[in-house]
């Protein structure tokens, strides 16, 4: 015999929760938000801190993975050369939808001190960003803050739009 | 919004600051005499093969050749005299002053302890002979001094550029390269990622680090200055109400007033 037999009719109701669509979808997109390893500079060693044991992400959701292929989104950790956009244009591309992107550190978002002929001053003349972090580098805590920020982001869009027409391409 | 346009077309030919009385300081050069193993290494050089000019600068040989025979030369100082490390090569634009590069090699003898400098001028049009089989570390140095110079390096093994890209237009370290790059250089990405007909969509690098843009009014562009969200920039600014700075910041326990709740504990 059951020990645990419950009574449904007498426990004020069926196990059954009731949500939309939207929110059971977004919360599991926001709380697993499987980042792609993207280090171009220092602020990649602030990325892998973050991953490392002591801020783990993994209690995000985040899990970094090496391949564009499974990634949902993609931290731009580092200086970006006028020589690699073409491959960070492939490798957003090559990332499934949905996908976000996040601009880790000064050089990601403007070029940073790198005013220079070979730096693409800002990511974002080649592929679209969501959000913007500042610091030079940024800390861990910082990318952490990014991530939640953007889980935010996530759990207000809704899942049915239409995909918004990208600025490039 | 950008700040004025210096033309940088040639930064030798106009400095910003020009003392008219000032004359730069030149290194002294010594008479090669002054040091016994430099002036017997000289010695040998000259029996065999005809240089401009040798001179001791910061204690170190300085030879000053024709750049025809540099590769027989490094074999020579290498096999013969024992300078079996190639620390550095490279190049220096004098464009602007001469019409000429000065290509230098810079050796290391481990068993002498002693450094010796190979110098020599060409011409912009002209090409000079790989030392690639004299010193391996040629190899890289030479395709660096192409792609920075673009200096035409003759029977090197695998000629191209090493730092930029392949299609990379101009020589970034001559002196007249701007540092923000030319044309082809601020819309290299555009254009090889989306074609020169996207340079419209994407529009012109932002190379001004204080370019504010006044209608921005969800970023700190208007700091001190901000508007309700969505309102025209020009919109009255919101009235951020200001704290009491009288007020304490922290106030001072009195027992008599304070209810303690936990004092049995």
């Amino acid at each position: 015999m059951a020990q645990h037999q419950v009574n449904y009719a007498a426990s004020g109701g069926l196990p059954v929760a009731l949500t939309t669509v939207d929110k059971i979808v977004n919360w599991g997109r926001s709380n697993s938000l499987w980042a792609l390893t993207y280090g171009l500079a220092c602020c990649a060693i602030e990325m892998m801190a973050s991953g490392a044991s002591r801020y783990d992400f993994d209690r995000f959701g985040v899990i970094f993975r090496a391949s564009p292929r499974q990634a949902d989104v993609m931290i731009v950790a580092g200086t970006l050369t006028k020589k690699h956009a073409e491959f960070i244009r492939r490798l957003y591309d090559q990332m499934a939808e949905p996908k976000w992107v996040i601009s880790m550190g000064s050089c990601a978002n403007t070029g940073g001190m790198f005013n220079t002929y070979a730096t693409v001053q800002g990511v974002d003349r080649v592929i679209p960003v969501d959000l913007y972090l500042p610091g030079c580098a940024p800390r861990p805590e910082t990318l952490q803050y990014a991530v939640m920020l953007l889980q935010k982001k996530i759990r207000k869009q809704s899942i049915f739009q239409k995909q918004k027409p990208k600025r490039l391409v | 919004m950008m700040r004025p346009y210096r033309p940088k077309d040639n930064v030798q030919k106009k400095a910003y600051y020009t003392d008219r009385f000032w004359i730069a300081p030149r290194i002294p050069e010594e008479d090669v005499s002054q040091d016994k193993v430099y002036a017997a290494d000289i010695e040998k050089i000259k029996a065999k093969f005809d240089i401009k000019k040798a001179y001791i600068q910061r204690g170190q040989l300085v030879v000053i050749i024709d750049p025809v025979i540099n590769k027989e030369l490094l074999f020579f100082l290498r096999d013969e005299l024992g300078y079996d490390m190639l620390m550095e090569l490279s190049a220096i634009d004098y464009l602007a002053q001469d019409g000429e590069f000065e290509v230098f090699y810079q050796l290391l003898s481990l068993s002498k302890r002693k450094r010796l400098r190979v110098k020599c001028r060409i011409k912009e049009d002209e090409a000079i002979e790989s030392v690639n089989p004299v010193f391996r570390s040629a190899d890289w140095s030479e395709r660096e001094m192409y792609d920075m110079f673009g200096i035409k390096v003759n029977n090197h093994p695998y000629f191209k550029r090493i730092l930029m890209p392949d299609d990379w237009v101009g020589y970034p370290l001559r002196k007249t390269y701007p540092l923000h790059g030319d044309e082809a250089a601020q819309w290299y990405e555009i254009d090889k990622i989306f074609g020169k007909e996207y340079r419209e969509i994407v529009g012109p690098e932002i190379r001004d680090a204080a370019w504010i843009d006044k209608t921005d009014t969800e970023q700190f562009a208007r700091y001190g200055h901000e508007v309700p969200k969505g309102a025209p920039y020009d919109s009255e600014p919101v009235k951020i109400d200001s704290f009491n700075e009288d007020a304490p910041l922290v106030e001072t326990f009195d027992l008599k007033k304070s209810k303690i709740v936990d004092r049995d504990r």
